[in-house]
């Protein structure tokens, strides 16, 4: 039985004396993780660790899967608290813990006390080896090894004495948070979900603009992207959603521009779009869901054109991973299943068949004079008709 | 109420007294039909006379009718329990290639048990010809299924006669007609027309979901798919659906009640929203009869407009609160499946996507009619000058 959890941080213990900012950080969306799960929960710092500790009935897996979602855990220490009720009833039961928790024996181990209440009548040294015996004594098929054992079995005494021995891997990273913020074009597709949740793993925290394009793209559309924002928004944490009529303004492009080169400019002016939302809400830069050669507007040429409009740091985290890397990322993160929804977006209702794969900044500036007379217009008019969607994971 | 509703052919909104029946029964009469005491009896009543009303209204004895979830249910326990029973007296089928999915996914999973499937091809006006079907049906034909009137272009097929060219041919080939469309449009007597087994749907007469009969012909046999407590004689079991049961049959009373006028003033709906249609150029209509408008289903038109992707102009009448359909609404479920139904009749692959459907209902008005010829008339031009190249 587990009443708590002891939990190992990740990069945070290199970060000096903004530590506690880190920690800080992490607490909080533990907190918020927990409050997801069905119990009431104590989130705290103790000593220089984490500890989640049950106040009531929980559902082991569920607090697990939680934790997990966590960026900056490391790991995940399921803990048994125990009264201290003299050495005797705790070597009763530790052999207990091992008995349960091992079924079968035949491993090696070391116990590794330690001692925050300094007036435990026995020292850290002492506690290792009674500790150590009794265990040997009660199941003959444990052998110890200091050095390499395959199980590393933890005492420590506090006001309670808590025993653990396993870890449960985390997601690492760094807590959401701690990283600034960003402005993550977002759209049906399998990739813009996964760099959000990528760049969410290095602590930011994220805002998300959608393009729609009424009546080419459907109401259907739309729901997928606000289903995507909430499903990585239990990763990101809440994620404010702007979304974005694009009609008019494609519809210009058709008319004014060459149709080869419809993608690129287009996403030349969503690029600026995100960028004055980002200005608005103080996002530190862009990010996209481009990986370099995907399709014809994620050459190294096309990219160097549409970045071309931006001031702002665009950030790609997916730009050296094949195809299948995403989709393997994005079925982990329980994406998967909504981007292939078979809805159009924007980015595909007029494409060329043949779109420009290597777009010459020169040109693609020229044919964009032919927007002049009313571009300016039209892009003030679609941020003002921004549609705000606040999307978390789970109201609690 | 401003929106216009016209896809009456995926659901129909359903009848106040319908709805306010239902209330009452799930409020108050709530009992099981299967109780011994008087709340049993009572609920009971509602489905004897549900029974009585179906019954009558397609000239059939009470007992034939068996209450199912709907369409769906109805056609999977008229070809599956029908193919089971008499797999012993041949394992061969027959159908159309235009059916509804509840009808082909039924066959494909009897293909698979062993069962040869004839599928008959349709004209340009969607119907099958008696010569095809009349050289389909062998000594081996255990069933042959059609539908009444097809759901994306509304053509009618020719029942009777089919009924009776079976009958000639095989007198021991089974009729299933899948009447989803056409029950509540057309006056159908299966007696007459040599139907054995005949499947219909409440949610398309304004009735309610999930509910639905059989017409099972005295003494055809067919295998139950539910099994359980033994309701409806075994055939069917588990607690009838009492509310929806007597719904469906207040439904049907109600539009059954003046069928020939209803089925003029939809005609006269439907011929006005054609001539409109041919009004705004490259637009063609699909499924119409050499014979006239009259040979088709009152209620349903299919037009496909060139240049346009059916999708698009779907949703920019819904901003207008005008709901149509692109093909059919089963068929729209899946991902950028082209209609079995508009190739089947051999239109232009082109027009394949640019397909809508329109469907009315007794609450259709002249009016709508116009308002919705108003908007193609605007919408259509302007998308026109927009197209993927």
């Amino acid at each position: 039985m587990f009443h708590s959890f002891l939990i190992k941080y990740a990069e945070i213990g290199v970060k000096g004396k903004n530590r506690y900012l880190f920690e800080d950080a992490l607490v909080r969306q533990i907190g918020y993780a927990m409050k997801r799960c069905e119990g009431t929960f104590v989130v705290h710092k103790a000593s220089g660790r984490i500890y989640v500790d049950a106040k009531s009935e929980f559902d082991f897996d569920e607090v697990v899967g939680e934790l997990q979602t966590v960026f900056g855990v490391w790991g995940i220490c399921p803990v048994t608290v125990l009264e201290d009720k003299g050495f005797e009833q705790l070597s009763k039961d530790v052999i207990a813990y091992i008995d349960e928790n091992y079924p079968d024996k035949n491993f090696t181990f070391k116990v590794q006390a330690r001692r925050a209440r300094k007036n435990y009548p026995l020292d850290t040294m002492e506690i290792n080896a009674e500790l150590g015996g009794i265990l040997l004594d009660a199941f003959p098929e444990l052998s110890v090894d200091v050095h390499e054992p395959d199980v590393q079995l933890h005492v420590e005494i506090r006001e309670k004495i808590y025993v653990y021995s396993k870890i449960i891997p985390g997601p690492g990273g760094m807590p959401v948070g701690t990283g600034g913020k960003g402005m993550l074009l977002l759209s049906g597709g399998i990739d813009s979900p996964v760099a959000g949740y990528m760049i969410s793993k290095r602590g930011v925290t994220i805002d998300a603009v959608y393009f729609h394009a009424p009546p080419y793209t459907s109401e259907r559309a739309k729901q997928k992207v606000v289903d995507l924002a909430r499903l990585i928004s239990r990763y990101t944490g809440p994620i404010r959603l702007h979304v974005i009529n694009f009609t008019d303004i494609q519809l210009h492009i058709y008319e004014k521009c060459p149709h080869d080169e419809l993608t690129i400019i287009m996403r030349r002016i969503m690029m600026q779009i995100a960028e004055k939302l980002a200005a608005d809400s103080e996002c530190l830069g862009l990010i996209t869901g481009e990986s370099i050669g995907q399709v014809a507007s994620q050459t190294m040429a096309a990219i160097a054109v549409t970045n071309e409009v931006c001031t702002l740091p665009v950030y790609r985290p997916l730009i050296g991973m094949d195809k299948q890397e995403i989709v393997e990322i994005s079925e982990k993160i329980g994406t998967y299943e909504t981007s292939i929804l078979p809805y159009e977006d924007c980015c595909t209702i007029f494409v060329a068949k043949h779109p420009v794969t290597k777009p010459s900044l020169a040109v693609i500036k020229r044919h964009e004079q032919n927007l002049n007379d009313k571009i300016g217009e039209l892009i003030q008019t679609a941020l003002d008709t921004d549609e705000v969607i606040e999307v978390r994971y789970k109201e609690s | 109420m401003n929106e216009i509703y016209l896809d009456n052919s995926a659901t129909t909104r359903c009848y106040d007294e319908v709805a306010d029946l239902m209330a009452e029964i799930m409020k108050n009469e709530y009992g099981n039909p299967s109780s011994l005491h008087h709340k049993g009896v009572e609920a009971e009543r509602y489905i004897t006379d549900a029974k009585k009303t179906l019954a009558s209204i397609l000239r059939v004895e009470d007992k034939e009718i068996l209450f199912t979830s709907g369409g769906t249910e109805s056609d999977s326990l008229a070809l599956i329990g029908c193919a089971m029973a008499n797999r012993r007296a041949g394992m061969h089928l027959v159908t159309t290639r235009v059916e509804h999915p509840a009808v082909l996914e039924n066959m494909a999973f009897l293909e698979k048990q062993g069962f040869t499937v004839t599928y008959l091809p349709v004209g340009r006006d969607g119907r099958i010809s008696l010569s095809d079907l009349e050289a389909a049906v062998t000594d081996e034909t255990i069933l042959v299924s059609i539908m009444h009137t097809n759901n994306e272009i509304g053509a009618c097929m020719p029942i009777a006669e089919a009924g009776a060219l079976i009958r000639k041919k095989n007198p021991n080939t089974l009729f299933h007609v899948d009447a989803v469309q056409g029950f509540g449009k057309a006056v159908i007597y299966p007696k007459k027309m040599n139907i054995d087994l005949l499947s219909v749907s409440g949610h398309k007469i304004h009735g309610p979901k999930g509910v639905g009969f059989l017409y099972v012909r005295g003494g055809v046999k067919i295998n139950p798919l539910m099994l359980g407590g033994g309701q409806q004689k075994g055939m069917r079991s588990g607690t009838e659906n009492v509310p929806g049961i007597a719904g469906l049959a207040k439904a049907a009373e109600l539009i059954y009640k003046d069928i020939e006028a209803e089925r003029e003033t939809l005609f006269t709906l439907k011929k006005a929203l054609i001539e409109g249609l041919s009004g705004i150029g490259d637009v063609t209509v699909n499924g119409i009869p050499e014979d006239g408008v009259e040979g088709s289903a009152p209620h349903i038109v299919s037009a496909s407009f060139a240049g346009v992707r059916s999708e698009v102009l779907l949703h920019a009448l819904e901003d207008r609160e005008i709901y149509v359909s692109s093909g059919s609404a089963c068929a729209s479920n899946k991902a950028k499946h082209p209609s079995d139904t508009l190739s089947a009749i051999g239109i232009d692959k082109s027009l394949l996507d640019s397909t809508l459907r329109f469907s009315f209902s007794v609450f259709t008005t002249n009016e709508e009619i116009e308002k919705t010829l108003t908007a193609l008339r605007e919408i259509v031009p302007m998308l026109r000058r927009y197209t993927r190249h």
